[in-house]
């Protein structure tokens, strides 16, 4: 008789599971069968994303960064330490201890791909250093990333759920690290960029922030579907739980945004730009923002060197509506739609 | 019967009425980012189905406005859902679209949105808003208030066809 994939993956288990039941037979991962779509819909989206830091032309910022005063040659090295230290984590830690909690077998397939990527973003701020600054400045940064308690403890305080015993603990950490907590660090090149400074560093933070995106999202849809298996009462504990990390990462950034951007006089619209991000962190995780319109209006220049375009009036409500007119619709096939 | 048979064999187009075809339309994914928005405008509204081929696609027979999220890696070619596609490749459905919101993340930069210029151009309709993931709460009010005015106006322009 033959076998069906259920057959097969009830006989079976995925090499993660060899921890709880080495008798086990175990499956090679098989891409001819989804349990669910949206591990193939990511799966190609972050292959077709793949980059790496060797294709922006980092050197061409050179003359910009000796141009730059002391206080900002200082914060950029700080901010992007502190980048690599998250990204660090990220790819040895965050990812990698998803991949026993997964439901699917390409969901584990995924956080490798998540996890290298991630690596790839750390590889990719040392090239920064490596092509503008002197190896005195790098260990500076670094000397001071590993006594900064503000910098320690923020990581640290994400890092007790990955070692910790709960999945889906793991999985809000994951989220708000790759949603809330980066981006105070990506300000400062996105800020340089409409200064006109700097500006192949951002094209590079730019390809970083397209990652991240799906890495959020990927991250907070799992954590959605694997909150469904369990009963109500953990529904809330879970969002309670979610709620107080925010809080407490939120309480963080700002004492560590304050830290950074204080000598360049830019505390309060960083922290815009991080109330700005915790809303999209907690909306990847299913909740509503928690920021109101007023405190999440992000420096619109720097909206625009983040999104090009977005400048323009994408709120047609507000125009006049009397000047639609009704266009003539084409024909349209499958084929049309490739411009 | 096997799984390509069936596929393969046309299901019949639902018909929604016009008394039961509303004037919003939209996409989501299992993911439902989209689903939750639209959730949150308390109007009535219809789904593209997710399995066209399982559930069968969808007509309209009232004008709307459709509300999509943006796919792909920052193609044009990959930015609107093939289920949307489908479903505006149906005449009727693309004759009856008004215009067009559209869900994105701005850290696509460029790509932000991109389904909405893509059907804007390609069915010559208004881009009327842009979102973020879910929305806020400030997204939902914008676009309840300006899904109010904007039929009513186009009511005056053109009452034959609203």
């Amino acid at each position: 008789m033959k076998s069906s994939t259920t057959d097969i993956s009830q006989a079976s288990a995925t090499p993660p599971n060899y921890r709880l039941d080495p008798s086990v037979p175990l499956r090679p991962i098989n891409w001819n069968h989804l349990d669910d779509p949206k591990d193939i819909e990511v799966w190609n989206r972050i292959t077709s994303n793949f980059w790496l830091p060797e294709k922006v032309p980092l050197s061409n910022d050179r003359s910009d960064w000796l141009a730059m005063t002391h206080p900002e040659q200082t914060a950029t090295m700080r901010v992007f330490t502190g980048l690599t230290m998250l990204d660090t984590v990220q790819a040895t830690v965050g990812e990698i201890c998803q991949i026993q909690d997964a439901h699917t077998e390409h969901e584990q397939a995924i956080y490798t791909n998540i996890a290298f990527m991630q690596a790839v973003h750390a590889r990719s701020y040392s090239s920064v250093f490596s092509t503008l600054s002197t190896t005195p400045q790098i260990d500076d940064a670094y000397s001071w990333a590993i006594k900064n308690e503000l910098l320690q403890t923020r990581v640290k305080t994400v890092m007790q759920y990955y070692y910790g015993d709960h999945p889906l603990e793991r999985k809000v950490a994951s989220t708000l690290l790759s949603s809330l907590l980066l981006y105070a660090g990506f300000y400062l090149p996105l800020y340089f960029s409409v200064q006109g400074t700097m500006t192949n560093t951002a094209d590079m933070i730019r390809l970083i922030l397209r990652d991240k995106a799906i890495h959020g999202y990927y991250s907070g849809y799992k954590y959605q579907r694997h909150l469904e298996t369990y009963p109500r009462p953990d529904h809330e504990r879970m969002q309670e739980f979610t709620h107080n990390l925010l809080d407490e990462l939120y309480e963080l950034e700002l004492a560590y945004s304050e830290e950074l951007y204080a000598p360049l006089g830019l505390v309060d619209e960083v922290s815009v730009f991080v109330r700005y991000n915790a809303n999209k962190a907690l909306m990847n995780l299913g909740y509503p923002g928690r920021f109101d319109a007023s405190e999440t209006a992000v420096n619109p220049s720097v909206i625009s060197a983040l999104t090009p375009g977005a400048d323009e009036n994408h709120d047609f409500f507000s125009g006049s509506g009397s000047s639609y007119v009704i266009g003539k619709a084409e024909e349209t096939q499958d084929t049309d739609w490739e411009f | 019967m096997s799984k390509s048979t069936t596929s393969r064999q046309k299901l019949p187009v639902q018909e929604i009425s016009a008394e039961h075809s509303p004037d919003l339309v939209y996409f989501s994914s299992v993911s439902e980012n989209t689903k939750r928005f639209v959730d949150r405008l308390n109007r009535p509204a219809i789904r593209i189905p997710l399995r066209p081929r399982v559930e069968g696609p969808i007509r309209v027979n009232q004008p709307f406005v459709l509300v999509v999220p943006t796919y792909g890696g920052g193609e044009p070619s990959t930015a609107v859902p093939k289920q949307v596609i489908a479903f505006l490749n149906d005449p009727q459905n693309r004759d009856l679209l008004r215009g067009v919101i559209t869900a994105g993340n701005t850290n696509f930069g460029a790509h932000y949105c991109l389904a909405g210029p893509v059907i804007s151009q390609k069915c010559q309709v208004p881009e009327l808003y842009r979102f973020e993931l879910l929305g806020t709460s400030h997204d939902t009010e914008r676009v309840t208030e300006g899904l109010r005015d904007f039929w009513s106006k186009l009511a005056t322009a053109e009452p034959t066809t609203v």
